[in-house]
């Protein structure tokens, strides 16, 4: 019983096991298909004529391909966490991070280049001030103005997208140039993307571990006026959530503009916020602010790409997808909401007093 | 009570006639620069109109649960499943009529699920509403990937509803060679007049409708008054998928076509429409003709750079959205203003 109790109140127990069931998915599917069961966690190394020797295998594609979703995780976690609302503009912030850059990296109306016009350096550092900037706007208004955080990051969840499309110059911005492409290509055998999330995920946990700003946030999250009255300045940690998820959200933008090494503003990010938000919620942290848990959000993100990777493999397409996501969501909230779980409770002493 | 009234003017009419002169001059503005191109006809105000029958349905709409202090951000897509199922069903033989009495029930089971994950289980609206978006854009691309169009030799019903003109005996202009045009309108409009005038009567004389206002002002308040603060909400909800899937059926009368991209972002479109025209995001103050202003304010803002047709395409959205930033901040600041008098 009391193994089970502490089975129960680990904190991973909704990622870990939502990412179990979707392994089990796929080595029924590969059964079932015919293929070796273990296949989708079978890792070798491969050849190839761009890359050299790389790491290959589904399990390094899902890890891979989450990059995005990680790195988009751990800023959306520190906004849900300290004003309990979610940034709904990270996806559109990002696809504005990558025009920039890729903008700065071409020069203006410059539709496909080969060539820098800028150092590199710069390039990134326009789209992480991008982020910054779309960041501080949305932490601006709820913070300082006390508007809904979900209202407030709406007005750059519409807009960021069309200003991307303006820096543009409505065209999709080629810039194919290797030490660009690096971003998203490999580092030795290993993907970079990984290496970019490792990367940040070591920071931000060091900078929680080592510092109080991770308790700060959560108390801000749990009661911002007690809070304040403790003497924490809770305006400015709900605006340095907001900056931080904004600066993430660029480095993700980063990311995925060099996989394909365009800016490709209609596309880019495109319903990332959804996949950020859920792996969240699907880290078993509550969407009511408050306590957070980054390991938790961190392997929700993962189990997202490999439910989208799953969902790829049984052939539904990448436009289909969300309506997969989005019943996932609303179990998960189901489970989560208050009124259920009392609703479950009455139901369970109404079942265990008939059983006696 | 004539301080009361004067007060309650203040705050709440002012964003109103900020509204309606912001139209004012919107509107005489693109006169003034673009009288040569034709903007000056009465006709290009009922194009804007015509364009927007839809929207005002589903500001309506939303309006309606904004007043509750909620939030639905699935319209969009909602429309999307709407039209997408409209061009399918009618592409597959099955009645016009019968289309869109199925898309309307689709409208209502939706608004109950809605409706029942925010009102009773008391998730937040917008993760539910945004649940709601990626499952109608999904659905939309289950039901067919490819855009679909509904000519005349689809569905004849529906394409007469469409082409049908209501014409207007006043406000014509003689055209360049020399023939009389007659203003008009499309069936669209005039569903979406309707929409507005019964939910502007619902709104101001029902029980629900000061009901919603009761929930959005206090929903504590409201459930202590005798209120079923979770059926009402619940009743916003399916309130706004209902008009929604209304506002769809204008909707693709105006588009007569079915496609994944298809209202991408009208819910943006909506509630900037709903809090350009005076709704507080709070919930407990608004009203559906502020809204229609809105919608009116953005239909101009659309028209006017299709007739300049130079700027690029993205500025309607850039434009929509620094208004609602600025409506927003302004509503912030009465809030602030209303809290230091009390």
């Amino acid at each position: 019983m009391s193994t089970w109790k502490k089975i129960k109140s680990w904190p991973l127990l909704l990622p870990v096991v939502a990412l179990i069931l979707v392994m089990a998915v796929n080595i029924i599917h590969d059964a079932a298909t015919g293929v070796n069961p273990l296949s989708f966690f079978s890792i070798s190394l491969r050849e190839t004529t761009t890359n050299g020797t790389i790491l290959y295998g589904r399990l390094i594609d899902v890890i891979n391909r989450g990059s995005e979703i990680a790195i988009l995780a751990i800023g959306m976690t520190l906004v849900v966490s300290a004003s309990a609302g979610t940034d709904i503009s990270v996806g559109s912030v990002m696809s504005l991070c990558a025009s920039a850059m890729c903008v700065t990296l071409a020069g203006y109306g410059v539709s496909s280049t080969t060539t820098l016009a800028k150092p590199l350096v710069i390039g990134l550092l326009a789209a992480i001030l991008m982020g910054i900037v779309c960041g501080a706007f949305n932490g601006t208004l709820v913070a300082h103005l006390s508007i809904q955080p979900m209202v407030a990051t709406l007005i750059l969840y519409s807009a960021a997208r069309a200003i991307g499309l303006l820096l543009c110059n409505d065209l999709i911005v080629y810039v194919r140039n290797p030490s660009f492409a690096f971003i998203g290509s490999f580092l030795g055998p290993i993907p970079t993307p990984i290496v970019i999330t490792a990367i940040c995920i070591a920071i931000v946990s060091v900078v929680l571990k080592k510092t109080a700003l991770g308790m700060y946030i959560q108390s801000v999250g749990i009661n911002a006026r007690a809070s304040r009255i403790a003497g924490l300045n809770s305006k400015l940690l709900i605006f340095l959530a907001y900056t931080l998820c904004g600066v993430f959200a660029s480095i993700a933008g980063i990311v995925a503009s060099s996989r394909i090494t365009s800016a490709d503003s209609n596309n880019i990010g495109l319903y990332l916020e959804m996949d950020a938000i859920l792996s969240v919620a699907l880290g078993g942290n509550s969407l009511g602010g408050g306590k957070f848990n980054l390991a938790g959000s961190i392997i929700g993100a993962y189990t997202i790409q490999a439910i989208t990777t799953t969902l790829y493999a049984l052939g539904v397409s990448s436009i289909q997808a969300p309506v997969y996501k989005a019943v996932i969501v609303i179990i998960i909230v189901v489970i989560e909401a208050p009124p259920f779980k009392a609703f479950l409770k009455r139901h369970s002493a109404a079942f265990a007093s008939k059983g006696v | 009570m004539k301080a009361n009234s004067k007060k309650s003017f203040n705050s709440n009419t002012l964003l109103l006639v900020i509204t309606i002169v912001l139209f004012c001059v919107l509107y005489v503005g693109g006169c003034i620069a673009y009288g040569s191109k034709g903007f000056t006809h009465f006709q290009t105000f009922l194009n804007i109109l015509i364009t927007n029958a839809g929207l005002i349905c589903v500001a309506c709409g939303m309006t309606c649960v904004m007043l509750t202090g909620g939030i639905d951000i699935s319209v969009g897509a909602l429309i999307a499943m709407d039209c997408m199922m409209l061009a399918v069903g009618m592409e597959k033989g099955i009645g016009a009529v019968t289309m869109v009495l199925i898309v309307l029930l689709v409208g209502v089971v939706f608004g109950v699920v809605q409706g029942f994950l925010v009102g009773y289980l008391e998730i937040q609206p917008f993760i539910v509403s945004m649940a709601g978006m990626f499952f109608c854009r999904g659905m939309t691309a289950v039901i067919c990937t490819d855009q679909v169009s509904i000519t005349e030799k689809i569905n004849a019903t529906f394409y007469k509803w469409a082409n049908t003109k209501v014409t207007i005996p006043f406000g014509g202009y003689v055209n360049n060679k020399g023939k009389y045009m007659a203003p008009y309108v499309r069936p669209g409009v005039i569903v979406a007049i309707l929409v507005l005038i019964i939910i502007f009567i619902m709104l101001r004389y029902t029980k629900f409708g000061r009901s919603l206002y009761a929930v959005g002002g206090s929903a504590q308040s409201a459930a202590m008054m005798g209120l079923n603060v979770k059926k009402i909400k619940m009743g916003a909800y399916m309130l706004s998928s209902i008009l929604c899937s209304v506002g769809g059926v204008c909707y693709c009368l105006n588009t007569m076509a079915g496609s994944v991209t298809q209202a991408l972002g009208l819910e943006m479109d909506a509630i900037s429409s709903a809090v350009i025209g005076g709704t507080l995001l709070t919930g407990g103050v608004g009203n559906v003709i502020g809204s229609f202003f809105g919608v009116l304010i953005n239909g101009t803002i659309s028209s006017i750079v299709k007739t300049n047709g130079k700027l690029a395409s993205s500025w309607p959205n850039i434009l929509t959205a620094a208004l609602l930033f600025i409506f927003i901040v302004i509503q912030s600041i009465f809030a602030a203003v209303r809290a230091r008098r009390k």
